[in-house]
């Protein structure tokens, strides 16, 4: 029934319009002007241009001054102070720019619509001119590009060898970090034909640099040193995005990704910055990705890094975890897969994974 | 030139005869004349109302989503009898429905309305007009352009209505999402219809861009050089050679996905784990299909923007009552940017894991292109300076234009630059960006084109108050919808989103896309008046004369609705450049181009006096004129 009648009131406005519409062209038809003169709304037009012009500027100033830090992430990486600054400084040649060209163009309109007493200028070329207005655009360009240039090759230059390293993999619609364990620190092989429910990250476990590796759902880095992250993803196109430190890199199948970055301000140090006591920093998947990209979440915690090796320590491997997998280790290496995981030996031999054999050659 | 000049005589004389048979009486059936016409004006009106069609739909799709995004709580069941299962028991949209309606909409706009619509319109229309030629070089090809796009766009719009739903992996379509229907539902059987439609629509650009630049080159009336050329007629050759040359690259990259998807190749597939097994692809490589893609995608993106700006050059000009300032320059940078657009495509790929080193090279050819862009900005603002202007509805959708360029274009700056574009990449300030410069752009390009050559299209004038009201509407809409994305996208609110909530950092600007929201809704609300307007001026409009905006060009020395054929005597010749406005001396502030010097002499510049001798030198059909 409402929406009958709103269905019906739709129709009667319509009608209205219409009919509004109809008188005033048949107005205008008595009167004999002509539909394709200079409309008698020319003014209006001009002067709605600079209505437009001062309002729209007008609004553009005020809410970019009064609502910065709403529109403003803090920034919490080394190389992301740089590129800030280096989109601030753009900012202000751009919005510069804009506001010039915009006022010119606009006051313009104004100033130079119809009046029947004026005749245009026929002035159809200046090569000083154009020279010119392609000259300076070329400079302020090369200098925008060199630095950029400059930022962009430290970022993307090699990580140092002591950085610390962590794998963050990709599938719809998770991601899971694979630390190096403390014991060898570095990351066992993968191969994705050996993903399976458990063995989530394909380890390959005839690599003994793999039996400590342990697994997180939680991002957790230190801050103060250099962080690479190795990228992967399992099924379609992932990307890591880390909106407080300026990293974002793809994570695709069959071909593993890298970024590099440094944290300046553990998740304390933020939360006292902000004075926002329920601050966290977030990972987010911004390449689309299926039904779920957008909730594609992983917490992540900036440590001290006195803190952050005390985390480490106290993780559990993810053999240990999933001692059943032991079987996939060979033979020979068990023993070794077993103490470089933490798997208390005694506990094995009773339930009978690693045979006794293996013991009794120690 | 001597085989060029042959070439015109023959052809215009094959004309002359057939419209000498035929007069301009309507001979033929319905089916002729109407449907199956191989008459460019016919076909060009073809495009346009498909592309009105398509950008109902593309707007509408928005405007569902847009509901989601801004209004998250609200209860969408009243879609029900539309969207059917696609609204959840909650009354929300599916999220899955959501990302099919992203892919759509952004497929629908860049391909059947900006490019087939926009492009296929008024190449269509203009190109034998303005050069003075009787038709397109293959009429029958021409047909046939417009009937693959039709048969393109049937299978697009079929897909709509699958029970798995249309594509829904991106209108980039990147492979693994797009070929492995496990991934999403839409890349099922609405992927597949996504491709077959997209091959056909390739083939009807590729037919129409083929006859636009023989049509350029061949059948230009005498005394057309190049330089005479209206700049709408640059900027279609441009736009063509660039389809020409970029859409296979996109049709070997639909092929090898087919492949992909169908055959069990792995061009694009590697080391995938899905659905609970591992999939035997191996070796293939996703980058791979974002080169490919891209290397069309890009240059897609002026052979949107390209014709948007010819027309809008043209509507300037006359409109200001000024030649176009830089006539030459405009020319110049035009070519500059159809040439760049082919060597700046990984520029969307900077933090795909492409080597950082291209990254490099890539973002130093993208900022370079914005230079001969700049200069198009300044010679549009130097065209206004001191001129005489009348804001017909066409003049104020070009000014909208040329504002909205500079709006979206600077903003480039900060995308192009590789370590600046690592935060803002796949936010929402590319959204702002892209639809500023080159979706709002073209569109107002291709509204001032339906205003400003309506006349000659239907030989009727629209209405010029519906037009003034659907301008300003739709102009503060386009600027509530889009800049206020900028502020979402400098937060780092990332694209193609179902929602943010969950996420702490993505919590805020509630406010903002309510604002976008609503704004997109009267924005497309506004487009009703202009269909209203379009329609009823059809039929009801009031009757236009030959030449209604005191314009320069050839299409104006036609009758007011000309026949197959468009001139009912001779073609005329060409004397002079299409920008000879308010010239100092002159009776009237404008002289067509088919107007000699030597019926000028009050205005003739001193160089000119001397073509005139060449003028009565009789057959010399080609005059080589300098300006």
């Amino acid at each position: 029934m409402m929406s009958l009648i709103i269905g019906i009131g739709a129709v009667l406005v319509l009608t209205i319009f219409y009919l509004i519409f109809k008188v005033g062209k048949l107005v205008s038809i008595a009167k004999g002007k002509q539909a394709y003169d200079v409309s008698k709304s020319n003014g209006i037009h001009a002067t709605l241009f600079i209505v437009f012009l001062i309002t729209g500027l007008g609004l553009f100033f005020w809410y970019s001054w009064t609502y910065f830090d709403k529109y403003t992430l803090p920034v919490a990486s080394e190389h992301g102070a740089v590129t800030d600054t280096l989109f601030w400084i753009s900012m202000v040649v751009v919005v510069a720019a804009f506001v010039i060209i915009s006022i010119i163009m606009f006051v313009f309109l104004y100033q130079y619509q119809y009046r029947e007493d004026r005749k245009a200028k026929f002035y159809p070329d200046n090569h000083y001119l154009e020279l010119a207005w392609t000259v300076v655009p070329a400079i302020v360009l090369a200098v925008l590009i060199f630095t950029g240039l400059s930022a962009w090759q430290d970022i993307t230059s090699p990580a140092s060898k002591d950085a610390e390293v962590v794998e963050l993999v990709a599938q719809q619609f998770a991601w899971t970090a694979r630390y190096p364990g403390v014991k060898d620190e570095a990351l066992g092989n993968y191969n994705f034909q050996l993903i399976d429910p458990i063995n989530e990250f394909g380890l390959d476990l005839t690599d003994k640099n793999s039996f400590d590796d342990f697994k997180s759902l939680e991002l957790h880095i230190p801050a103060g040193k250099e962080i690479l992250l190795k990228i992967r993803a399992k099924d379609v196109l992932h990307s890591v995005f880390l909106p407080h430190f300026r990293v974002k890199m793809d994570a695709v199948p069959g071909m593993p990704t890298q970024f590099k970055f440094t944290a300046t301000h553990t998740t304390k140090q933020m939360r006292e910055k902000l004075g926002n006591p329920n601050f966290n920093y977030e990972m987010a998947c911004t390449e689309i990705c299926g039904r779920g990209h957008f909730s594609m979440k992983m917490p992540v915690v900036v440590h001290s890094p006195e803190e952050f090796e005390e985390w480490k320590k106290a993780q559990e491997a993810w053999l240990k975890q999933n001692p059943s997998y032991l079987d996939k280790v060979p033979a020979g290496l068990r023993e070794a897969a077993m103490i470089s995981a933490g798997i208390p030996l005694e506990n094995a031999i009773a339930s009978g994974v690693v045979g006794s054999q293996s013991v009794s050659v120690k | 030139m001597a085989t060029t000049d042959i070439h015109v005589n023959t052809a215009t004389h094959a004309h002359d005869d057939h419209s000498h048979d035929h007069g301009h009486e309507h001979h033929g059936n319905f089916w002729t004349n109407y449907i199956f016409s191989e008459d460019h004006k016919v076909i060009a009106k073809q495009f346009l109302i498909t592309g009105i069609f398509w950008a109902l739909i593309g707007g509408t799709l928005s405007v569902i989503f847009r509901l989601q995004l801004g209004f998250p709580d609200m209860n969408l069941e009243w879609l029900r009898p539309v969207l059917g299962g696609w609204i959840t028991p909650e009354g929300k949209l599916d999220p899955e429905f959501y990302l099919a309606l992203v892919t759509m909409h952004g497929t629908i706009m860049v391909f059947f309305v900006l490019t087939a619509g926009l492009s296929g319109t008024f190449s269509n229309f203009l190109i034998p007009l303005q050069i003075g030629a009787r038709d397109m070089a293959s009429g029958f090809m021409n047909m046939l352009s417009y009937w693959f796009f039709f048969v393109s766009s049937v299978i697009m719009f079929v897909s709509l209505f699958l029970q798995d739903g249309p594509a829904g992996g991106g209108w980039t379509i990147y492979p693994p999402l797009s070929a492995l229907p496990q991934a999403i539902k839409g890349s099922g059987l609405g992927m597949t219809l996504w491709l077959v439609s997209m091959a056909l629509f390739i083939a009807s650009s590729l037919l129409g861009g083929i006859n636009y630049i023989s049509t350029i080159i061949n059948i230009r009336t005498k005394g057309m050089s190049f330089t005479r050329m209206p700049l709408t007629v640059w900027a279609f050759f441009f736009t063509a050679i660039i389809g020409l040359l970029s859409f296979p690259v996109l049709f070997s990259a639909a092929l090898l996905l087919i492949f992909d998807r169908s055959f069990g190749t792995s061009f694009f597939l590697s080391d995938i784990y899905i659905g609970g097994e591992a999939l035997p692809n191996v070796g293939g490589s996703p980058i791979l299909f974002q080169h490919l893609f891209w290397f069309l995608g890009h240059p897609e993106v002026y052979i949107v923007l390209l014709p948007a700006l010819g027309l809008s050059s043209e509507i300037i000009a006359t409109n200001a009552r000024k030649p176009i300032f830089g006539y030459k320059a405009m020319i110049g940078s035009m070519l500059f940017i159809g040439i760049l657009s082919f060597i700046v495509w990984a520029h969307h790929m900077f933090v795909t894991g492409m080597n950082p080193f291209l990254g490099s090279v890539f973002m130093l050819l993208t900022l370079i292109i914005a230079v001969p862009s700049a200069v198009k900005i300044f010679n549009y603002v130097t065209t206004l300076w001191q001129g005489n202007i009348k804001f017909t509805p066409a003049m104020l959708f070009s000014i909208g234009l040329v504002s909205f360029f500079l709006t979206g274009g600077i903003t480039g700056i900060f995308l192009g630059n590789s370590a600046i574009d690592i935060q803002l990449h796949d936010t929402y300030f590319v959204v702002a960006h892209f639809h500023l410069v080159m979706g709002s752009a073209s569109f107002f390009g291709m509204m001032a084109g339906v205003y400003h050559w309506f006349p000659k299209m239907f030989g009727r004038m629209m209405d010029n108050r519906l037009g003034y009201i659907h301008f300003w509407l739709t102009f503060v809409g386009v600027y509530l919808v889009f800049f206020p994305m900028h502020y979402i996208g400098i937060a780092g609110f990332p694209r193609r989103y179902y929602s943010w909530t969950n996420f702490e950092t993505f919590s805020g600007f509630a406010d903002l896309n309510m604002l976008v929201s609503g704004a997109a809704v009267i924005t497309l609300t506004a487009q009703l008046i202009f269909i209203f307007n379009f329609f009823y001026s059809m039929w009801r409009g009031r009757v236009a004369n030959a030449n209604p905006w005191k314009s320069n060009t050839l299409e104006w020395t036609t009758p007011v609705n000309p026949g197959h054929g468009n001139w009912p005597g001779e073609i005329p010749n060409v004397y002079r450049w299409p920008y000879d406005y308010s010239k100092p001396g002159a009776k009237e502030d404008y002289i067509p181009q088919h107007i000699p010097y030597s019926e000028t002499p009050e205005s003739n510049l001193p160089h000119e006096n001397e073509l005139i001798k060449l003028e009565s030198s009789g057959n010399d059909p080609i005059v080589v004129a300098k300006h």
